[in-house]
């Protein structure tokens, strides 16, 4: 058995804004093992993000309120200091962000925004830390490393960027990277490369990962297990062979079903989930997915269904969900790929 | 890297061409005849038409325009008959004083706005940054003069620290230099720091939100360096297009300022000047200004490269 690397235990993150407190992650749990990947998934605002970012405690502290237990190998993260935070952060925990364009910091070379990495948490010179910064471009597939350790970042594409990033972030070797959407910003060719990429290392160092991204074509190539998110809260959470398999949540199903296929009737229109997600100020009383599901009935707008286990390691938050899986609606993608 | 100054260099030449027709125009235009302000009011008209012709007032307002203009592409700016010097000269003897005063208020200004602007920027919304924020409001809006005279009221009568008025130059020795310069400095500054502040403290808002401020937190930078490494130097373009762009208000100003502390600098050259309708030394000194003034933004500009290496212009 891997070991446990990171659990998340009812976590809610509230926003104090101008029109009140928000709730933009609502008691969401899932555990990471090292050597697994797990893929966060939902559309814009579902919270995701915001979960990514609460692990890390990067959201602004003056304005925001956790809740609930971030375990970091048994240890709550919630109740460190933010010194004790800072030591974490790029040593134990890393983070890739989406817009390799702006997550750069454009006025310093990437030479030295990896090697200020390495000087923060590891104890050696700061020629030792280029030589690694070197050393981790090369890892990441960067041509002629030497070189490029002193360009800025304007002089690198979109996806040398992301690798100038994911250099950055492994360069002190952590034990759990959080990859916010990694791919998102890049050309189709280039994203596949940097999911290989992100994959292989992970095998070399047996590192935990949580993918954040809203493309279940990402969560098929890299993520052992998924946790779907609907307005802040978990909807449904399998291992990728079951969700893509046997679907249990409408909102899943759905999202399945939106994705566009490659065979079959080309004029058959794409699915669509109608309506839109709501505001976080104007949360359902009941299932928050009530007002935009075709099987809702009258006990899921006033009632909150609970996340059960369907199957061992099949979770569910749905309240109708056995009769949905009658409707013969099965078998939607092709997991083989 | 040289071509691109030996452009802006010569992009000088119709920015001085349109200042000098345009100070030469307004010179001319305004009332008062500097022969008789020479002469003095007893004058007989005679005497009064002979200097006239002696001084080429006479002449048809291109003809003395080009006599003038053929007289600087010759590096002549003319001759001042009051000061019985050449205009050169009496730019170069006033120089001193106003170059002090003016580093001394940019100094002031930079050393008191960066830091308050930052703080107001990282503690958006508090009694802090709306203390700071009002206070800048104060300092755009208090005319120098009037700033200059309450601080001679309070630090000089009042509290006898420091001198009134007047000039020691820096051979008195640092110390008397800099006693007789903090008044006027602090009054001539004090525009510069509050545009400075306003711009540090909303520049700072900007880039503490970018993304890459984000990443730097997310690999364990400390939050002082976040500040000042990762988002100062981001933050710095347009803060020294401000620098840049007030300077002209700091020369206009230093006018103001000398006259009321008595320092006699340009301001006060050009102040006198125009009373005695000493055309020359008016025209000559004011091309000076506006060269200096080019000169410094092209200063400005090429820092911009040292500061951020996306406009560097060529790498080797």
């Amino acid at each position: 058995m891997q070991e446990k690397l990171l659990e998340l235990k009812n976590l809610k993150t509230h926003f104090q804004t101008e029109r009140g407190v928000v709730t933009a992650v609502n008691g969401v749990s899932f555990t990471v093992h090292s050597g697994e990947t797990v893929g966060v998934v939902g559309e814009s605002g579902c919270g995701k993000s915001v979960t990514a970012e609460s692990i890390l405690r990067l959201l602004d502290e003056k304005s925001t309120r956790y809740e609930g237990e971030i375990l970091y190998k048994g240890k709550n993260l919630l109740d460190f200091s933010i010194s004790k935070m800072q030591e974490i952060r790029g040593n134990d925990i890393s983070m890739i962000f989406q817009d390799p364009m702006s997550s750069l910091n454009p006025v310093y070379s990437v030479g030295n925004q990896i090697v200020e990495s390495i000087l923060l948490h590891q104890k050696c010179s700061k020629k030792e830390a280029y030589s690694r910064a070197i050393e981790m471009l090369r890892l990441t597939g960067i041509p002629s490393p030497e070189k490029r350790v002193h360009e800025y970042p304007h002089e690198l594409s979109g996806g040398m960027r992301q690798r100038v990033m994911i250099a950055m972030a492994l360069s002190c070797q952590p034990r759990l990277l959080i990859a916010d959407e990694p791919t998102t910003a890049l050309d189709v060719t280039t994203q596949a490369q940097i999911l290989d990429l992100i994959n292989e290392l992970k095998l070399s160092y047996n590192m935990g990962t949580v993918m954040i991204t809203h493309d279940l074509g990402v969560v098929a190539e890299v993520c052992t297990r998924v946790v779907v998110m609907y307005l802040g809260q978990v909807i449904e959470e399998a291992n990728v062979e079951m969700l893509f398999k046997s679907p249990c949540h409408p909102y899943t199903r759905g999202l399945l079903k939106s994705i566009p296929k490659l065979t079959g009737d080309r004029l058959e229109k794409l699915h669509v989930i109608e309506g839109k997600v709501p505001t976080l100020h104007q949360v359902p009383k009941g299932c928050r997915f009530a007002p935009r599901c075709e099987f809702a009935s009258q006990k899921c707008i006033e009632q909150m269904p609970e996340l059960i286990e369907e199957e061992s390691g099949h979770k569910v938050r749905c309240w109708h969900f056995k009769e949905i899986i009658g409707t013969g609606e099965g078998h939607y993608v092709n997991t083989s790929s | 890297m040289k071509g691109y100054i030996l452009k802006r260099l010569l992009s000088l030449i119709p920015v001085l061409m349109v200042v000098s027709v345009v100070v030469f125009l307004i010179i001319h235009m305004t009332p008062g005849d500097p022969a008789s302000v020479i002469l003095g009011p007893e004058a007989s008209p005679r005497e009064v038409a002979e200097l006239r012709e002696q001084l080429g007032l006479n002449l048809p307002l291109y003809q003395q325009f080009a006599n003038w203009f053929i007289g600087i592409v010759q590096g002549d700016l003319g001759y001042s008959y009051f000061m019985s010097e050449s205009v050169l000269e009496a730019f170069v003897s006033h120089l001193g004083p106003t170059f002090s005063l003016a580093v001394l208020a940019q100094v002031f200004a930079i050393i008191l706005a960066i830091p308050l602007g930052v703080i107001a920027a990282r503690r958006r919304g508090s009694v802090v940054d709306q203390s700071f924020m009002g206070l800048s409001l104060v300092g755009i809006s208090v005319p120098s003069f009037l700033l200059g005279l309450f601080l001679i009221l309070l630090f000089a009568v009042e509290l006898k620290w420091l001198p009134v008025a007047g000039y020691k130059p820096l051979s008195n020795g640092v110390f008397l230099h800099l006693r007789y310069l903090v008044l006027p400095a602090i009054a001539l500054g004090a525009m510069q720091a509050a545009l400075i502040a306003r711009m540090t403290r909303s520049s700072m808002l900007d880039i503490l939100n970018a993304n890459y401020i984000k990443t730097a937190r997310s690999k364990g930078v400390k939050e002082k360096m976040i500040v000042y490494k990762h988002a100062l130097r981001n933050a710095f373009i347009p803060i020294l297009t401000v620098i840049g762009q007030t300077f002209g208000t700091l020369v206009a100003g230093a006018a103001v300022v000398e006259t009321v502390f008595n320092i006699p600098g340009i301001g006060q050259l050009i102040v006198n000047s125009v009373e005695r309708r000493d055309f020359a030394v008016i025209q000559g000194t004011i091309m000076l200004v506006a060269i200096s003034y080019v000169m410094i933004n092209l200063i400005i500009d090429l820092l911009y490269g040292v500061i951020d290496p996306r406009v560097r212009l060529s790498r080797k």
